[in-house]
């Protein structure tokens, strides 16, 4: 493997190596977290930084860190760097952290943070590991971002709580399209954002695993 | 330097880790803390502001204070006989803790609780507008009982005539979010406004019932419709107000209030 550049570490991510629609990590919080911009935002500044950080500080002891606690170091970084961000958004945007509520704290599972720090920030020094998660927590932004902005746009006819489309249930002229404002509507935006982005970039399509073998003897009577 | 696979190696890095992680941790929960407190009251004020209908979820900062400086008052008063009372200062009076401290609170006989709350403080902080001719405007007493995950904190805020309900919300709860967690829904909370408490003989009538209220029953001015996919936390809001309202919670304030009224 080539040794990688500071460029390709940092961009990459965003549609060749997405997170999220390549490698289908982090969905959760993207269903739950979506349904307006401000989380969406709130909740991508929050990833970045940790998956920046905590990629950067395992990079930085991976030479002491003995194999076999390596994943437990890892967490244990990883869920200081959360806790500390649950803290501040506490301390100074109460509001979005009790909409936030849980799905802060979950970002200690997100398996974006931890795939980067065992994938990445393991072999690489600190500096291209910090970039890598940077990217990384782009990417996953990227994604959150284009969802919320449709989520809220025509879920609620708003873009960061502003009326864009005045509703219906406001005196306006929109009628909202309430699934949207609900989790599984993530799940088909997500789905439409990778077919477009693998019709896009014919790279990304998985090759067929195995094939289905027709039936051959019966099984019931 | 020894293997780094070794034993002693792995516990050492383990405890190094783990050492920095924790004073990184501490450090940052001890240093924010005041303004946490700072935005947690806040809230709180907010929500009662909101509850009683003097104004919304986005008020500013400083227009809150300034309701809770001038209009709004706190008063604690003694839940057993009914009487405001000066023991603690109204403003920083601690409910929860104070639940919970022996001396201060009452073991409920499980008759009596049917807001599975167990223990209930001496002595409580409402909180009193009042109108132009010194009487009541509107009430705010905080209820609090269990839901069917946790315990919902919330205030119910009542109008002068002690009968008829101005606003009913949950500022701290954690039941399932899009079902039980709808209590927070602002066309749920909506329909509480207007409805009525207690029936002509003095009863207290007002209840959530299961699926939607029959707008022509003769009982729908005390009945507010059921959460759908959450009877648990529908019984659970009903069975809170009928402890608040009821012998046990503020029946004896009420009734002192009332008799002062008339």
């Amino acid at each position: 493997m080539a040794k990688p550049t500071a460029r390709e570490v940092l961009l990459n991510p965003l549609f060749n190596n997405n997170p999220i629609a390549l490698q289908i990590l982090g969905i959760c919080s993207a269903l739950a977290v979506t349904s307006n911009l401000n989380t969406a935002l709130v909740m991508s500044i929050a990833l970045t930084l940790v998956t920046g950080f905590s990629s950067m500080f395992v990079s930085m002891i991976r030479n002491q860190i003995p194999s076999s606690i390596r994943m437990i170091v890892q967490v244990v970084i990883i869920a200081s760097l959360v806790i500390v961000v649950d803290q501040i958004l506490k301390a100074f945007a109460f509001g979005l952290a009790k909409q936030l509520s849980v799905f802060v704290g979950l970002i200690i599972t997100n398996c974006i943070v931890m795939g980067r720090a065992e994938g990445f920030a393991m072999q690489n020094p600190p500096g291209l590991s910090f970039l890598d998660g940077i990217g990384n927590g782009l990417g996953y932004s990227a994604v959150l971002i284009a969802v919320g902005f449709v989520r809220e746009l025509f879920g609620a006819g708003k873009l960061f709580g502003v009326t864009v489309l005045p509703a219906v249930t406001d005196g306006g002229w929109y009628q909202p399209n309430g699934l949207l404002l609900l989790p599984p509507s993530a799940f088909f935006l997500i789905g439409f954002l990778i077919w477009g982005l693998r019709a896009w970039k014919t790279r990304q399509v998985e090759h067929t695993e195995f094939k289905m073998a027709p039936q051959t003897h019966k099984e019931a009577y | 330097m020894s293997n780094k696979e070794s034993t002693s190696r792995t516990l050492l890095v383990a405890l190094a880790v783990s050492l920095v992680s924790s004073v990184f941790v501490a450090g940052a929960a001890v240093s924010l803390k005041p303004l946490q407190i700072q935005n947690k009251l806040l809230d709180k004020q907010r929500s009662i502001a909101s509850i009683a209908g003097m104004g919304g979820r986005e008020l500013p900062a400083a227009q809150v204070r300034e309701l809770f400086g001038e209009t709004i008052q706190a008063r604690l008063v003694d839940l057993g006989t009914g009487e405001f009372s000066d023991a603690f200062d109204a403003e920083t009076f601690d409910a929860t803790k104070s639940a919970r401290d022996p001396q201060l609170s009452v073991t409920l006989p499980s008759a009596d609780d049917i807001a599975s709350i167990k223990r209930r403080e001496r002595y409580a902080t409402v909180y009193l507008v009042e109108n132009a001719e010194g009487g009541i405007e509107t009430l705010i007493l905080p209820v609090r009982g269990y839901g069917l995950w946790s315990t919902l904190h919330g205030f119910l805020a009542l109008a002068g005539d002690l009968n008829t309900v101005v606003g009913l919300g949950f500022h701290e709860h954690a039941e399932t979010p899009g079902l039980g967690g709808e209590v927070d829904n602002p066309r749920w909370r909506g329909q509480w406004a207007g409805k009525r408490l207690f029936d002509g003989e003095g009863r207290l009538a007002v209840q959530v019932v299961k699926g939607s209220v029959d707008p022509q029953g003769t009982l729908a001015a005390y009945q507010v419709d059921g959460l759908a996919g959450a009877t648990l936390t529908s019984n659970g809001v009903n069975n809170l107000l009928h402890f608040w309202l009821g012998e046990q919670g503020f029946g004896p304030f009420l009734a002192r209030l009332r008799s002062k009224e008339a």
